[in-house]
């Protein structure tokens, strides 16, 4: 478990893909590839990803969980699905607005 | 959260690409991210609590704002054209700074108290460029971001706080992430100091757009820019706008301006009769409006290039009006119209404009003005038409009240606006024993005409309300303007007293 807070940076156990939290309060069991999330000094040996979720995140999109309470920004982009509690996170969409700066 | 991530990701996956075009050198992301750290490391090692620019824009300003960010102090860009006894006083404020700022303002202020270490802007580049730091850290979440004094044409400058949580909020809720096209670049003209500077150098990065700058704006230097860097967009504010129409309409001069693609404007009131000259002289171009203050992070509203063409086409009123409205606001942002009691409006009922979301900060070092439900009071005043549109009727100290009714001086400027005589016009309160305010009038005549008090009072009674007529007129050569186009309305209302 992790406990949430806006602006912390995590990293993959089993890819290249680097989160940063938007948006959650209290404590998550993030994941990306079905293993669990590290601190950016942390390391992990060994850790066996979960081949159903290898679908990949994609850098400056925003992956959020069912009720939204849960979002996070890929800062790197990576191999694994991100995941919370075991329920894959999606994209959010947003609508495309023009420049206004 | 810091601001520094936008420029991490964009140097990275924005590789092969421009980021910064300033004094004749291209820039990439990655060379400012590494020129950044090198400047973090410098302002770390100072012990300064807040970092200024005092200087136009220039190479020196993203890497001060990166900069201060890695480093985790705020950074507070101070206003180069005020007197130097007011910057002194602004200075004695931010203890202890580090300041950067051009060569006569660094030999006038690095004396001053408050200063802990004091650099040229060419001296700070300089070093920050000979101590790159290609891999620089930065504390997560280091709180304000950015200290502005707000121009305050009312009182003494206020220290407006956006924390890094406000202005990231700001840029991931708008800007798609490397949504530029790789031709695109953007002319920037506010001053660096002015929360559309700052907000422009955030979007551009996170969207891979390469940004132009602009240091000190005339419309014929401006053109050229557009001309020779190839420009697809730009900011302007309205009277940065009106100066381009007229050298356009006027001058004798030829610009290619085909590149140019999308103008947005805000920052002030836009006289209607400027922007309806403006799609003429641009018809290709896709001009949006942008209602937003310095306590909001920028934007809050939009009125975008469908809404012009559709209001510009139309013959409903309702629908026309929209034109001289800022649009509906941003998906993550609330908008709220309240009564003097604090009591929410229905649409076409004007009161005080409420905000409420992520990117609003609402605070100020001394206190925060936002309320327990999370709302700030903008002071600006305006209505929401049945659709979300909000149209402005300026700021809540400028109403003018006769016989209490409430009347906006925006609606009265922009039918005087309409009559070909007049260049420029401001309505403001004047005494009156009978009403105890009335409306007066400050008229500028374009060069060669000529027009009556009896003709513009004619004019205003026959489109708005009687209360609406001007009872003084005031015929001068200009009206007073702030650097970045803000009218200057207390000093207008003395040439009433």
């Amino acid at each position: 478990m992790t406990a949430l807070k806006p602006g912390l940076r995590l990293k993959s156990g089993v890819c290249t893909a680097e989160v940063m939290i938007v948006k959650g309060a209290g404590e998550a069991s993030l994941t990306c590839g079905g293993v669990p999330m590290l601190g950016l000094d942390e390391s992990v040996d060994g850790a066996q990803a979960v081949a159903a979720e290898m679908n990949g995140c994609q850098v400056g999109k925003r992956y959020v969980n069912d009720d939204q309470s849960l979002e996070v920004l890929c800062i790197k982009p990576g191999e694994g699905s991100l995941a919370a509690g075991g329920a894959p996170l999606a994209v959010k969409q947003a609508k495309k607005l023009p420049s206004s700066d | 959260m810091n601001v520094a991530m936008l420029l991490q990701m964009a140097a990275e996956a924005g590789v092969g690409r421009i980021a910064l075009t300033s004094g004749g050198r291209h820039y990439a992301a990655a060379e400012i991210l590494a020129a950044a750290g090198g400047a973090a490391e410098r302002i770390r090692a100072s012990g300064c609590r807040f970092v200024s620019l005092l200087d136009v824009s220039s190479a020196a300003t993203p890497v001060a704002l990166f900069g201060a960010a890695m480093a985790g102090v705020p950074y507070a860009p101070l206003n180069y054209r005020l007197p130097a006894e007011q910057i002194k006083a602004l200075i004695a404020r931010l203890d202890s700074l580090y300041l950067i700022a051009d060569d006569d303002n660094w030999a006038a202020h690095r004396g001053d108290p408050g200063i802990g270490e004091a650099l040229t802007s060419a001296q700070f580049l300089e070093e920050a460029l000979a101590h790159q730091d290609p891999d620089p850290v930065w504390p997560d979440d280091p709180g304000v971001a950015v200290q502005l004094f707000t121009s305050g044409t009312t009182g003494p400058p206020k220290a407006a706080i956006l924390r890094h949580e406000h202005l990231m909020s700001y840029i991931l809720g708008s800007v798609e992430f490397m949504s530029a096209e790789e031709d695109e670049a953007t002319l920037v003209s506010v001053p660096p100091y002015h929360i559309a500077g700052i907000s422009a150098l955030l979007s551009s990065i996170y969207a891979a757009r390469r940004i132009v700058q602009l240091a000190d704006f005339s419309a014929p230097a401006w053109l050229d820019l557009v001309e020779r860097e190839a420009v697809t967009s730009a900011f302007v504010v309205p009277t940065m706008l009106a100066r381009i129409v007229e050298e356009l309409e006027d001058g004798g001069g030829s610009w290619d301006l085909r590149t140019l693609r999308a103008i947005a404007y805000g920052g002030g009131h836009m006289p209607v009769s400027v922007i309806e000259r403006a799609l003429g002289l641009f018809p290709t171009v896709d001009f949006t409006n942008a209602y937003g203050l310095t306590e909001t992070s920028s934007t809050i509203t939009l009125l975008g290039p469908e809404d012009h063409r559709q209001a510009v086409a139309s013959d409903e009123p309702e629908m026309r009006r929209r034109l001289g409205s800022v649009g509906q606001a941003l998906p993550s942002v609330e908008i709220e119209i309240r009564d003097a009691d604090g009591e929410a409006l229905a649409p076409g009922q004007t009161g005080e404009i409420y905000v409420r979301g992520p990117q609003v900060s609402g605070e100020y070092r001394e206190r925060s003005a936002i309320d327990s439900d999370g709302w700030f009071p903008t002071r600006d005043i305006g209505h929401l038409d049945a659709d979300g549109y909000l149209h402005l009727g300026g700021r809540a100290d400028d109403v003018i009240v006769r016989g209490g009714e409430n009347i906006s001086p925006a609606e009265i400027e922009d039918v005087l606006l309409t009559h070909p005589a007049v260049g420029d016009a401001a309505a403001v309160a004047v005494a009156s024993e009978q009403w105890g305010e009335a409306v007066g009038v400050a008229v500028v005549l374009k060069s060669g005409a000529s027009t009556s008090e009896d003709a513009l009072r004619d004019l205003v009674r026959s489109r708005l309300r009687s209360s609406r007529v001007p009872e003084a007129f005031r015929f001068v050569d200009e009206l007073p303007y702030n650097e970045t186009g803000k009218l200057l309305r207390r000093s207008i209302k003395r040439w009433f007293a």
